[in-house]
């Protein structure tokens, strides 16, 4: 539906965007996941229309979206400091857009009412912004947006400024929302988490390139390249080299996995998949036990290897005493190669 | 205790600067005219303010300058909106300069500026020479001493005091705001009217008031730049004291102009205090 061909686009000397690709399906819910300075909000802010890029190409359902400028678009954007207008109730903001479209009083009043019952804020019609709360406030800027109808909704760190309590509730009514409008939803983020819980699909930037797109289930299990293994920060990344059909790790103090492609460069070691290995069992390495976090379900333990790495591990019984000499060990195909 | 004694040195300056010289003035108005130094004994006579009531002169002279002062104000803030947009616009970095831009006249004298547009609008002067070298016009015309001399003079004068209230209300605002309005469907125009005048229409009274009230006093630029009829309460001011010499009628018109005056600016603190 909506297709981004060679996008690039120069700030001074920061290459926000450089040559991205990327395809949206219609009515999927697309999580764009990077770190500050990775072009996520730059993106976001081109198909919106307040960025133009230097080169490359944008269409939705065919047609070239760049001459089109913002108020003319069909895609809607809930803004990420929400943008209530404080001068207008919250009626008022939700009619905004469909006064400008021109929409009649009447089916404007049944819409809002269709936008704010889907929002869950019934009876606040007449509230101004600042006497809503944080969590009320989000919901108007959707209801906003929404209202409108979008074939594609962008929505800039949705939950960034929800305490931790609301958003988890509030991330899973989003995709209830984007199930039934049936819109294409395109999530900025910097929170993995929010990412794998909510999106169809996610697609990690770095340094204004796509480094891996996919299913959460497969980004997380199979991340291509050794940033996105960092950047979902549930892996372990060790570097080396292949040597006589060994993975060869200076950090990891020899040799630590074996039968991998040769254009290997490092592994990602999943915490939860490495464990701690009792007496009887010949473990892939040993290290000392640096530091443990209790996390109420599980253990976070550090342990510094052999070679001087520091492996994540996630244990599930209480740990050895922090200091104590350890064995850890892991299947073959919890080792992911990466070759870039 | 100790708050008194903080603001001992704010009441003493208010007693000089603002009291003192009020007093005078009231004491001043029910004096009685005389040939001396100074030109009058104390008294209690009420025949100025009788003078100011019963001869319609003071009362035009009172209504051409509040007339003047709003015109100015008002023709402040449609060229303040326009200059504050587009300094709110820029990259922050470039605010200070455009900044300095702005108050950039106000490096020169006030009176020497004036004397620029004398320059500028005489029969002689700049406008008229180019107007008829390019054969626009065959004589000379009259743009000196006239109302549009004297507004050009009265808004080149008191610009940035609408300017700097909008410009600042302008920075507070979120941008995301404007990009809102666009991305649900308002052109420029439409932003304009519906979110950034109504969330800066506080910040554009402020300017309209700081413009008005020093405006409606003024004396200096309709004397200079404007016609002879313009009679504003300042020049009459001016005249009753300097060329009749009734210091009580002249005291009386400037009571009469500061009672005018009280409402607006009290209007103008409740802003402040609003915003």
């Amino acid at each position: 539906m909506l297709i981004a061909t060679a996008l690039e686009k120069r700030f001074g000397p920061v290459q926000a965007l450089a040559k991205l690709d990327l395809a949206i399906n219609a009515g999927e819910f697309f999580a764009l996941l990077g770190g500050s300075g990775s072009g996520k909000s730059t993106l976001l802010r081109m198909l919106a229309g307040f960025e133009a890029p230097d080169a490359g190409a944008l269409t939705l359902d065919g047609q070239d979206l760049l001459p089109v400028p913002p108020w003319a678009r069909p895609i809607n954007m809930m803004f990420q400091s929400y943008a209530l207008f404080p001068h207008m109730n919250v009626a008022e903001n939700i009619a905004y857009g469909l006064k400008r479209a021109g929409v009649a009083a009447q089916e404007r009043r049944s819409r809002i009412a269709v936008a704010l019952d889907l929002v869950g804020l019934q009876g606040l019609e007449a509230r101004k912004p600042q006497q809503l709360s944080g969590g009320q406030k989000q919901r108007v800027a959707l209801a906003r947006s929404v209202v409108m109808g979008p074939r594609l909704l962008l929505l800039d760190e949705p939950m960034a400024a929800l305490d931790a309590g609301l958003r988890e509730r509030t991330g899973l009514e989003l995709r209830v929302l984007q199930r039934k409008t049936g819109a294409a939803f395109i999530m900025v983020t910097h929170d993995q988490q929010e990412a794998l819980a909510l999106a169809d699909r996610i697609a990690v930037l770095e340094a204004g390139r796509v480094a891996q797109i996919g299913p959460p289930q497969e980004v997380y299990a199979r991340p291509a390249t050794r940033f996105v293994a960092r950047f979902l920060g549930a892996a372990n990344v060790l570097e080396g080299r292949m040597q006589d059909g060994g993975f060869e790790s200076a950090e990891a103090g020899g040799v630590i996995a074996s039968g991998l492609p040769a254009e290997t460069i490092a592994i990602a070691l999943r915490a939860e998949q490495i464990r701690l290995t009792g007496a009887a069992e010949a473990p892939c390495t040993t290290g000392i036990l640096e530091d443990v976090a209790y996390r109420g379900d599980d253990w976070l333990l550090i342990i510094r290897i052999q070679g001087g790495a520091r492996l994540r591990v996630v244990h599930n019984a209480p740990p050895p005493a922090p200091g104590s000499v350890v064995g850890v060990a892991w299947g073959a195909a919890a080792v992911v190669p990466l070759f870039a | 205790m100790r708050r008194a004694v903080l603001l001992a040195p704010l009441w003493a300056w208010l007693l000089l600067i603002v009291a003192a010289p009020v007093l005078i003035l009231v004491v001043m108005a029910f004096a009685i005219p005389a040939d001396g130094v100074p030109p009058f004994t104390l008294g209690l006579r009420f025949a100025a303010f009788v003078m100011l009531v019963e001869d319609f002169y003071y009362a035009k002279a009172l209504l051409a300058a509040l007339r003047l002062a709003a015109t100015t104000a008002g023709l402040c803030l449609l060229i303040a909106y326009p200059i504050a947009l587009g300094m709110a616009g820029v990259q922050p970095r470039w605010r200070l300069p455009l900044l300095a831009l702005l108050m950039l006249p106000f490096w020169t004298g006030f009176v020497l500026r004036l004397g620029a547009w004398i320059g500028l609008l005489r029969d002689e002067g700049l406008v008229n020479h180019l107007l008829r070298g390019l054969g626009i016009a065959e004589a000379p015309l009259p743009l000196l001493y006239t109302e549009g001399a004297m507004l050009a003079g009265m808004v080149h004068a008191y610009l940035p005091f609408a300017v700097l209230p909008i410009f600042t209300a302008l920075i507070r605002l979120d941008p995301a705001l404007w990009e809102a309005a666009a991305d649900l469907g308002a052109r420029p125009a439409r932003v304009f009217f519906s979110v950034t005048l109504p969330l800066t229409l506080p910040a554009a009274a402020a300017g309209f008031l700081l413009v008005f009230i020093p405006a409606a006093g003024e004396f200096v630029i309709p004397e200079l730049l404007g016609p002879p009829e313009a009679q504003v309460i300042g020049r009459v001011l001016w005249q009753e004291f300097f060329q009749n010499r009734d210091w009580p009628l002249a005291a009386a018109l400037a009571l009469a102009l500061l009672a005018l005056l009280i409402l607006p600016i009290r209007w103008f603190q409740r802003l402040g205090a609003g915003a």
